[in-house]
């Protein structure tokens, strides 16, 4: 699990630092994957049953980790489709999404 | 243009959207004490929306859904944070949740809790975001 | 229990979304907005009232206790945080009611505010430091949206860099919270505090709390704050006061609570790195605020100047240097407010940002000439004005813990701040006038009335500091005091 997390940060990371605006949502997007991942393993991995009523002598797991990743999975497709909407906005007026092009220049 | 030739699709999607619409209520209802809930039920329903956005033009859809998605945001939120303010009223903490049993004609005895408001607060938030951001990314001509 | 503290928090969130509905009527837009803005200042004056006579204020949301539940914890300083955002945030929305323009309000800029304030609030008051994260995201998915408002190319561009550097360091703090959950198994800042104290401050948790710092330096722009100058200059004056004032200190909040409060155990490694990082912060904004000839930069550069020298009166860990930096940063959120403001002012007067374009502004504009003097000298702490007290205690409290050197870079950036701010005076305001009324590309009018509130602010700070010194005080107790925060959220009981 801790080395999927790890090839996850890579593989994000590496998209990140391309060019391309698209890419560097990708990265973003996989890196959350990533961090999500770590929650779940950080929290412990298979220790009991679902924490829910009704399921009496089972030992059950902690359901902490699940909210705060649920809250984290929200925020993130939040931030994702925003991010998604500012380059698409940002490609059509400034006509590129390489990021190198975007830089410009301090007179305009 | 040639029209495109969706009759399989326009076909499929009529059933398909009522069983799915159908399965997210029922997630939503078995939120309580079972997996499910607002959030997920939402979610199911907007799915439902989105393939009827995709079967079917975006400006059809939206001459027979007259809804403004993200009003539809703000009432959940509203929903939501009120209920929450319901347990001030009452001097208890915020968000602080009531339950209790009553006898109604057709179901017999049922349990009312102010936790499933909430949750349709919830699921009328994520219904308006998903459907909103869906829309406005694809919306753009 | 108290149902006041979760009031700065829904009041706007309320408002904000009411409005989301009336989309059209952006007269009630205006009405509402400065409603629920006024109505949470009132209500942290009563919040202030009450730690005062109680001490501090929690409340269990859903009434799960402590360390289960969400926990929201006002204490004296989280309440005049709270008070000052509302006084700094009703000033520039009456800023912004004469300069956003039609189009942005018709985009839901005012419900955007409000959201802002939402989360700036939410994250004064939570106890929780995934509560934290969330009214973070609060505040940065709304502050997103005001930075690309309008959508000019300076403001995609700007945007876009902003947004990823939040998103990255928004991904680091939850890489932070897995980790604190992995080896405490809480989040309530209370428990935690508990929880380090017992199983002592280990490597591992000292590692933990400096990727923790680095992600509020990242937020707070101390020393990680390349993104700042550009994305401060890309909005509109109102939104742009907002943010110099309020996102940077959010952070610093962030790092005050988590290094009074949970990680004081190691002051040798974790405040001295703080106090490396806010000095390198303070030499590297006074060069870029020194450096530049453009009016927002030079203005950009002194935010990142304010927050290196409330970062050292941490760093030195003492009464007077928390006093201070309490002081300090009361100080600082309304002087930059108020700059920004003066600054957007006159550049909307010039048409220009750029400080070889202007001069002579004096003869039209005295006023605003003499308010931007005001608010420059209370900037470097001349003693009448309010950032006086700030200084004489950091520079004070660096001294007695030894960091001589903290507190001479201090001095010496407040002087070089000081120039540059000067240097904007002069240019401005001085020198011949060739710019008659006819030709001003903007008006002063409606403007003034915030700035002037502003202006007053800071010389009744300066003036009444007697008069808040007992609230500072209670302020500083409580952070340097980590016992009366845990007794009052677990309100007397033991922790599990």
């Amino acid at each position: 699990m801790s080395l999927l997390v790890g090839l996850f940060f890579a593989i994000g990371t590496y998209l990140i630092l391309t060019k391309s605006l698209l890419r560097i949502i990708l990265g973003t997007s996989i890196i959350s994957h990533g961090v999500h991942l770590l929650i779940l393993t950080m929290g412990g991995l298979k220790t009991g049953g679902p924490p829910l009523l009704g399921l009496q002598d089972l030992p059950f797991t902690d359901a902490l980790p699940q909210a705060l990743i649920l809250t984290a999975i929200v925020i993130n497709f939040a931030t994702t489709a925003l991010f998604l909407v500012l380059s698409y906005r940002a490609y059509k007026v400034l006509g590129t999404d390489d990021t190198d092009q975007m830089r410009g220049n301090h007179d305009e | 243009m040639k029209e495109p030739n969706d009759i399989i699709l326009h076909a499929v999607i009529k059933v398909a959207v009522v069983i799915i619409l159908t399965f997210s209520i029922n997630l939503f209802f078995s939120g309580h004490h079972n997996p499910g809930g607002g959030f997920i039920g939402g979610l199911g329903f907007s799915a439902a929306l989105t393939l009827l956005f995709l079967a079917f033009d975006i400006e059809t859809v939206r001459q027979n859904i007259p809804v403004d998605f993200k009003v539809l945001t703000a009432i959940g939120v509203l929903i939501a944070v009120f209920t929450g303010v319901g347990g001030i009223v009452f001097g208890e903490p915020f968000l602080t949740q009531a339950f209790d049993y009553f006898d109604i004609p057709v179901f017999g005895k049922t349990e009312l809790a102010t936790a499933v408001l909430f949750d349709v607060g919830v699921a009328l938030a994520v219904i308006g975001t998903s459907m909103s951001i869906i829309l406005s990314i694809g919306d753009d001509h | 229990m108290n149902n006041l503290i979760i009031m700065p928090i829904i009041i706007p969130l309320i408002a904000g979304m009411v409005m989301v509905i009336f989309r059209r009527n952006l007269k009630l837009h205006k009405i509402l907005s400065l409603i629920a803005l006024s109505g949470s200042g009132i209500i942290a004056v009563k919040l202030m009232g009450e730690n005062k006579n109680d001490g501090i204020q929690t409340l269990h949301l859903g009434d799960w206790k402590p360390p289960f539940g969400v926990s929201m914890v006002a204490d004296m300083f989280s309440s005049m945080m709270l008070l000052i955002t509302s006084i700094v945030a009703v000033c520039c929305l009456l800023y912004a009611f004469r300069s956003i323009g039609e189009e942005r309000e018709s985009h839901y800029f005012y419900p955007l505010f409000l959201f802002l304030i939402t989360g700036v609030n939410g994250s004064f008051i939570t106890g929780d430091l995934f509560n934290l994260f969330v009214c973070f995201e609060v505040m940065l998915i709304s502050s997103y949206v005001l930075i690309s408002l309008g959508g000019t190319k300076v403001q995609l561009r700007e945007s876009i860099k902003y947004v990823l550097t939040n998103i990255i360091s928004s991904f680091l703090f939850l890489v932070a919270i897995a980790y604190i959950y992995a080896i405490t198994g809480t989040l309530n800042f209370a428990h935690l505090s508990v929880r380090v104290a017992e199983t002592g401050q280990s490597g591992l948790l000292t590692i933990i709390s400096i990727l923790l710092l680095v992600i509020f330096s990242l937020k707070a722009a101390l020393f990680l704050f390349f993104w700042l100058p550009g994305s401060y200059s890309a909005p509109p004056t109102a939104v742009a006061a907002v943010f110099a004032a309020l996102l940077t200190k959010v952070g610093i909040y962030a790092i005050f609570r988590l290094f009074t409060l949970v990680f004081y155990h190691e002051p040798k490694v974790t405040h001295l790195l703080i106090g490396i990082l806010g000095a390198a912060t303070m030499i590297l904004g006074a060069i870029g605020a020194v450096a530049h000839w453009d009016i927002k930069n030079i203005l950009a550069y002194n935010v990142i100047i304010g927050v290196g020298f409330i970062i050292a009166g941490l760093a030195s860990f003492s009464i007077e240097g928390l006093t201070g930096s309490v002081y300090y940063m009361i100080h600082d959120i309304i002087v930059k407010a108020l700059i920004f403001l003066l600054g957007g002012t006159i550049i909307s007067l010039t048409g220009t940002g750029k400080l070889k374009d202007m001069s002579g502004l004096i003869r039209n504009h005295p006023y605003l000439g003499w308010m931007f003097f005001i608010a420059a000298l209370s900037l470097a702490g001349i003693p009448p004005l309010s950032g006086f007290l700030g200084k004489v205690f950091i520079t004070q409290g660096t001294f007695e813990a030894g960091y001589f050197w903290l507190g001479a870079i201090g001095l010496l950036t407040s002087l070089m701040a000081l120039y540059s701010v000067i240097k904007i005076f002069m240019n401005c305001f001085w020198g011949e006038t060739f710019l008659s009324e006819e030709m001003e590309s903007g008006t002063t009018k409606g403007v003034m009335f915030p700035i002037a509130c502003l202006s007053l602010l800071t010389i009744l700070l300066g003036l009444g500091a007697e008069g808040i010194s007992a609230y500072t005080q209670l302020a500083v107790q409580t952070l340097m005091n980590p016992e009366i925060y845990i007794q009052a959220v677990f309100g007397g009981e033991t922790a599990p």
